[in-house]
């Protein structure tokens, strides 16, 4: 029972060494209920810091998937122009974001993890505290301090073991959390960069898009200039096709 | 007996299970003493799932205090000695 039986010992060592205590032991109660409140609010806080860090994650899995996609139309168009080195580049790139978005998921998947467990220390401190609550109320009304001693006891030790539970488990989720963040930064930088290219900014471009494009206006203008030969040759028609055009819009 | 995994909650576990859950124990305690991490997150892992077959879910509402008390699931070796150390009966 080695493991279990030592920290059990020290755990409720702990718990009994932070209880205040006051001159009337029913005060305690009441000091005790205020510390309670303040670590359920911390918990609150705890959870919803973590789904912040949460939704920050799915927001930059979003928009590297997005540019994945986009290098990945790109490997496709390079490929239809016969540039196999650009469609070359634009795969390599793809495949460094697929490491990082790799990453991303397991933190995300972490960090989820991390959300339900606080959730559920908040749901049995909840019912704790509420407990407690009605504990301290019967104590008062019913008891006399010197009588009430023994039950506080009881009621004191049996919450303060659960608020050292949920002390240590905001304790790791901050530490986890703010592992997180730290990366996160790092990869909103990156992304800030250009150097995952950010697909939001539209003017500016990337080399890749820059050169498809090049090559796709030239080729506009090559189908164009063919399109107005072959027109030309013949004519008659030369005055049609763009009145028909017109026509149509009408 | 009461059993708390930390960071789970509390669980009703039959005294008869207790043995069972000895022998694993001893299994936990003997890889953080070699430091072993490898046989440790196992061993923790086989502890805590025991726990879990074997118990119930205590009442959420109940203020009673556990006999024993175990690490979280996702502890490492340091972890745990660092719970333990928190009167010094490891040193280190």
């Amino acid at each position: 029972m080695s493991i279990m039986k030592r920290m059990s010992l020290i755990f409720r060592a702990k718990a009994n060494k932070a209880l205040d205590r006051a001159e009337d032991p029913r005060e305690t109660l009441d000091y005790s209920y205020q510390r309670q409140l303040e670590l359920l609010s911390n918990v609150r806080r705890g959870v919803a810091d973590v789904a912040t860090s949460r939704k920050r994650i799915e927001l930059q899995l979003a928009q590297l998937e997005q540019q994945g996609a986009k290098l990945q139309g790109q490997a496709e168009k390079s490929l239809q122009m016969d540039r196999e080195d650009l469609a070359r580049e634009a795969l390599t790139r793809k495949s460094a974001l697929s490491g990082q978005i790799e990453d991303l998921r397991t933190q995300h998947a972490q960090l989820q993890a991390e959300e339900e467990k606080l959730t559920n220390a908040q749901k049995r401190l909840q019912a704790k505290v509420e407990s407690f609550r009605t504990r301290k109320e019967t104590i008062k009304a019913t008891y006399t301090a010197a009588e009430a001693q023994t039950r506080i006891n009881e009621a004191m030790s049996g919450i303060g073991e659960e608020m050292g539970d949920v002390g240590m488990a905001i304790q790791r989720a901050e530490d986890k959390t703010a592992t997180m963040q730290a990366r996160a930064g790092a990869i909103d930088e990156l992304i800030a960069s250009g150097a995952l290219d950010d697909a939001s900014s539209v003017n500016a471009g990337d080399d890749i898009s820059r050169e498809l494009e090049a090559m796709s206006s030239k080729s506009d203008v090559e189908t164009e200039l063919m399109r107005l030969k072959g027109l030309s040759a013949p004519a008659a028609p030369d005055a049609i096709e763009p009145g028909a055009g017109e026509g149509e819009q009408r | 007996m009461i059993l708390r995994i930390l960071g789970e909650g509390q669980y009703d576990v039959a005294d008869h299970a207790i043995d069972r859950l000895n022998d694993l124990d001893g299994a936990v305690e003997a890889a953080v003493e070699a430091g072993d991490e490898a046989a440790f997150t196992a061993a923790l892992a086989a502890l805590l799932d025991g726990v879990r077959t074997v118990g119930v879910p205590h009442d959420l509402d109940s203020l009673d205090e556990s006999d024993l008390i175990l690490p979280p699931s996702d502890a490492s070796i340091e972890d745990v000695r660092h719970l333990l150390a928190g009167d010094g009966l490891i040193p280190g």
